[in-house]
């Protein structure tokens, strides 16, 4: 007998909750390579400015662009846990996590409309 | 995950709230008009304060995101015992060490 259902998965909370894990994922595969750009600068400022350079190219905008909402978004919906196990339960959460995606939807097209 | 690394991944995600919150508000300031070296540099090196703000966010980052990838693995992945604590001492390691050479680079002269 298969006890496992996957209902859940249609809980508003629940994709918040995948949300949360799959940036925090992608910010984690990121990380290593923000920090090898910029420990470029260790041979002066050429190696960086030439690195700089490439992420003019419009599909590296976009690329940050989707940094800036994951980070956003990651930062967000970790607030909303923080919240959540510290202090006593509320209602709205669903509607928490879904004015937490449209915040760093916001935050990631503000940034687009700025950089480029 | 135990009781230890629960309470570091909450503690390190309290302290880094501020230090994204700063950091988006660097990333807007900054990229206004474009990137370049010399101006990323004219900000951070020699100064004390970059230097605290980013030494203690790339160790809080790779604290949090050490215990998070651990967390994925055992959940996703099945991984257990030895392996799972070599993952996540590994990522941390190679995280906190990569950032804190990356602090270096934009701080030293």
């Amino acid at each position: 007998m298969k006890s496992h259902t996957t209902a859940h998965r249609k809980s508003g909370l629940w994709i918040a909750a995948m949300v949360h894990r799959l940036s925090g994922l992608a910010l984690a595969c990121f990380l290593p390579l923000h920090f090898l750009a910029l420990g470029l600068a260790i041979n002066g400022e050429a190696p960086l400015d030439r690195f700089l350079e490439w992420t003019a190219n419009p599909l590296v905008k976009l690329a940050e662009t989707i940094l800036v909402f994951l980070l956003t978004v990651h930062l967000l919906g970790g607030v909303r846990v923080l919240l959540i196990e510290t202090l006593p339960w509320r209602e709205g959460h669903k509607q928490l996590a879904t004015a937490a995606v449209a915040a760093a939807a916001l935050a990631a097209i503000a940034f687009l409309v700025r950089a480029a | 995950m135990n009781v230890r690394l629960y309470l570091l991944q909450r503690l390190t995600a309290a302290i880094m709230v501020p230090l994204v919150l700063a950091h988006l508000a660097v990333i807007y300031y900054a990229t206004r008009g474009g990137l370049t070296a010399a101006e990323i540099l004219a900000r951070t090196r020699g100064s004390i304060g970059w230097g605290a703000f980013y030494g203690l966010f790339v160790l809080a980052a790779a604290i949090h995101g050490a215990i998070g990838v651990r967390t994925i693995a055992s959940e996703w992945a099945g991984l257990r015992g030895g392996k799972l604590d070599l993952l996540m001492w590994g990522f941390g390691l190679t995280l906190a060490t990569l950032g804190l050479r990356a602090v270096a680079a934009v701080l030293l002269p």
